[in-house]
């Protein structure tokens, strides 16, 4: 991932890094709202990487080892960047039973990626999760942020081939 | 605002929408949503302002209606007639009904369902007496279905001891799935001694296949605050927290929102509706873990630290929230609390079967027809809900298990349909009544994977804390898995099942201790699809793909082969 401004140490005059310093300010820098900062964090920057973990590590008067067991220990955190687009099929019981793994399966081999991994040029991130709470759509997936409910196998395949035909955007 | 001004309110809402001969409540819920509700709303909307805008026409966005799967719901409310709902409507229909009322014609009824149909004729509807009624981020309409209403009855005319017993007299029980009798959790908390005390609302609803408290949450976000409030004042708490499912954005911004009308309008705040009693509510983001749900873990979580339980006691209601007496239910279990005083906890206790009182919400999917979200009385049998209420199984399946309460719950097959479903009925089967996920499953589901299934999850989610649930669920996967693959004997049966009760024995939390649950009530209902996994290597429900063989019959194929090459003559 070299060549990507965010792995670089954290500069000051970042915008997101403002975002982040101002939640800090606001929680009163209260080891407390570790978990808040670090979903403001994320919000801002996409995903957690070490300098950031380290910057509020010091912040919030924290030992690193406890802000990064924090930021391990809960699925929503991620410490690798996501791609620009994300699928998430869900695998909750009733997409389950209803054939999620059919549905995961033939995403993997259209994306050419595992669950969990992003492609090598950056465009999708493929993921699970443990259920969306739209049982009634089972199975269900989501392309970026709109819901698709209930899918077949092709159907879905067309979708995530439709998301990505779609010219690179930039923001 | 006083009680006066907040009846007065509710007085002039009210008569407003009883001045509209017509009201469209359509659902904005996600799964109307996703099948096109937005597309309603506009085409009314658009409509409407063709017309001017009439105050006697009001169009409603509400939260869930129900019947999820039959999406876009449209509910029509006329004064002095029996309301209709149409399934799967499409804005031209949307706007033929609302041109049928300008006409004065006839209403089309083409997705018109029944007037008496099942699905809604078996509820009892309290905790979800205003979901798909009302705007969710309408204060106003909230107040005008009675909403606050309980709070400043029992602000004006109630002691907290008196609001304790009152909740006690409901023999209202934790909805989150222990089903611990909430009013003596409220007398415990109050009783604890400590400067400070909290009131948390757990709304970390993590089952895989439950989404009733993703729903209260985003259609009636008011009766949660009302409810968290109310306990407040009874166990004297000045403080709560509501714990947001981190993947429901949806429900967070909501409650924010319901936070600050409420605030807004005295509701909440210092001095609630001019009472001496103050009480604020913040929102609390998960970041998924579903151990999270364990109250030790979620206490951690909301401290900032990662969710793992701890040894109990000292419980929650002695030392919680930064070592305060600290009162936890599910966001559910506030729901029905604003209910049992405006019905009268007498009336509230009518409700029921045995030690379980009121009624449950239930995340109905899977195989069945009708999906969605019902409430039903306790003790309601499960054919009813099954075959009723959901319609029976699609395309012509064969039932074969309803499974409850997650991966700490248990499927129930069909010879036990006509179980009343209630915390001990349930229990006596081996599945818990848990959150109120209620998946259905037809022949073609394998026990054996979904309880492989179940374990995947469990694994995947334990915290790590403790030895037997880290490495025991890890185990009994790969039995599991063993069994599923065809290579499995029957030894690995018993040692499955003498891991599953190690595990269920040993656990420190509730996870652990629920997780072998899946295993263990599949094992005592479906046990001859174990045997025929292990025995006959093959899946009865044809799903899983035995393409591995057991350690002897290896042995014995490798002999086999051996022969072989020696009768041809090639040695080996």
């Amino acid at each position: 991932m070299s060549g990507d401004c965010c792995e670089h140490a954290l500069l000051a005059d970042d915008p997101r890094l403002k975002l982040v310093e101002r939640a800090m300010k606001r929680l009163q820098y209260q080891p407390d709202a570790l978990i808040e900062v670090l979903h403001t964090a994320q919000e801002a920057f996409g995903y957690l990487n070490r300098e950031l973990l380290a910057h509020v590590a010091a912040q919030l008067k924290l030992p690193e080892s406890q802000v990064f067991g924090v930021a391990t220990f809960y699925h929503f955190f991620t410490l690798r960047p996501k791609g620009e687009h994300s699928c998430i099929v869900c695998t909750g019981t009733a997409c389950y039973v209803k054939g999620a793994g059919e549905i995961l399966g033939r995403l993997e081999q259209e994306a050419g990626i595992k669950a969990g991994q992003t492609t090598a040029d950056g465009r999708l991130s493929l993921g699970t999760a443990r259920c969306l709470g739209n049982c009634s759509l089972a199975p269900m997936m989501m392309l970026d942020d709109t819901v698709h409910g209930p899918e077949s196998p092709d159907g879905a395949a067309n979708k995530l081939n439709r998301l990505l035909e779609v010219p690179h955007e930039q923001g | 605002m006083n009680r006066v001004e907040l009846a007065e309110l509710a007085e002039a809402v009210t008569a407003q929408q009883q001045s509209c001969r017509m009201r469209l409540l359509v659902c904005c819920g996600t799964p109307c949503v996703a099948a096109g509700s937005q597309a309603v709303v506009a085409a009314l909307q658009e409509r409407l302002a063709g017309l001017g805008n009439p105050a006697d026409l009001e169009l409603v966005g509400t939260g869930c209606q129900g019947p999820c799967s039959r999406g876009p719901l449209l509910t029509l409310l006329r004064p002095g007639q029996p309301e209709q709902v149409w399934q799967k409507c499409t804005p031209e229909l949307a706007v033929s009904i609302l041109e049928a009322e300008l006409q004065q014609s006839a209403f089309p009824v083409t997705n018109l369902l029944p007037a008496d149909w099942p699905f809604f004729r078996c509820q009892t509807r309290l905790v979800l007496a205003n979901s798909g009624r009302i705007d969710p981020e309408n204060l106003e309409q909230y107040i005008a279905q009675g909403g606050y209403d309980s709070l400043a009855q029992v602000l004006h005319e109630m002691t907290p001891d008196q609001v304790c017993d009152s909740v006690v007299q409901s023999g209202l029980r934790g909805r989150g799935g222990g089903g611990y009798p909430t009013g003596l959790k409220w007398q415990l908390v109050r009783k604890g001694s400590g400067s400070r005390k909290f009131i948390v609302a757990n709304g970390d609803e993590g089952d895989p296949g439950a989404y009733m408290d993703r729903s209260l949450m985003e259609s009636d976000p008011h009766r949660i605050l009302e409810g968290m409030a109310i306990a407040g004042y009874a166990i004297g708490a000045e403080q709560g927290y509501v714990y947001v499912r981190g993947e429901y954005p949806v429900a967070a911004q909501r409650l924010r929102k319901a936070i600050r009308d409420a605030e807004r309008a005295g509701l909440l705040g210092s001095r609630v509706l001019d009472s001496s009693f103050s009480f604020r509510i913040d929102i609390r983001i998960g970041a998924g873990a579903f151990v999270c749900g364990e109250e030790t873990a979620l206490l951690a979580s909301i401290m900032g630290r990662r969710g793992q339980p701890r040894i109990r006691p000292p419980y929650p209601a002695e030392a919680g929230l930064w070592g305060c007496p600290t009162l936890i239910n599910n966001v559910e279990t506030f729901g029905n609390i604003p209910s049992i005083f405006s019905i009268g906890p007498q009336a509230f206790n009518a409700i029921g079967n045995g030690k379980s009182r009121g009624t449950k919400v239930f995340a109905l999917c899977g195989e069945v027809v009708n999906n969605g979200l019902i409430e039903v009385p306790m003790g309601i049998s499960l054919r009813e809900i099954v075959f009723e209420i959901g319609g029976g199984l699609a395309n012509g399946v064969a039932f074969k298990a309803a499974q409850t309460g997650g991966p700490s719950g248990g499927c129930i097959p069909a010879e036990k349909l006509d179980t009343p479903v209630d915390y001990e009925n349930l229990q006596a089967l081996g599945s818990i009544m848990g959150s109120g996920g209620l998946i259905v499953m037809g022949e073609q589901s394998c026990m054996v994977d979904v309880a492989r299934f179940f374990m995947e999850f469990c694994l995947d989610e334990s915290c790590g804390k403790c030895v037997p649930c880290r490495t025991g669920t890890v185990e009994i996967y790969r039995l599991l898995s063993r069994i599923c693959n065809g290579s499995a004997s029957q030894r690995d049966l018993q040692t499955l099942e003498q891991l599953c009760q190690m595990v269920k024995d040993t656990s420190l939390c509730g996870l652990g201790a629920a997780a072998p649950n899946p295993v263990l009530s599949t094992l005592r209902w479906f046990r001859a699809e174990y045997e025929a996994h292990v025995s006959g290597r093959r899946c009865p429900a044809g799903g899983c793909s035995m393409n591995e063989l057991p350690l002897h019959l290896l042995g014995e194929q490798l002999l086999q082969r051996i022969a072989a090459l020696r009768c041809d003559g090639e040695g080996y």
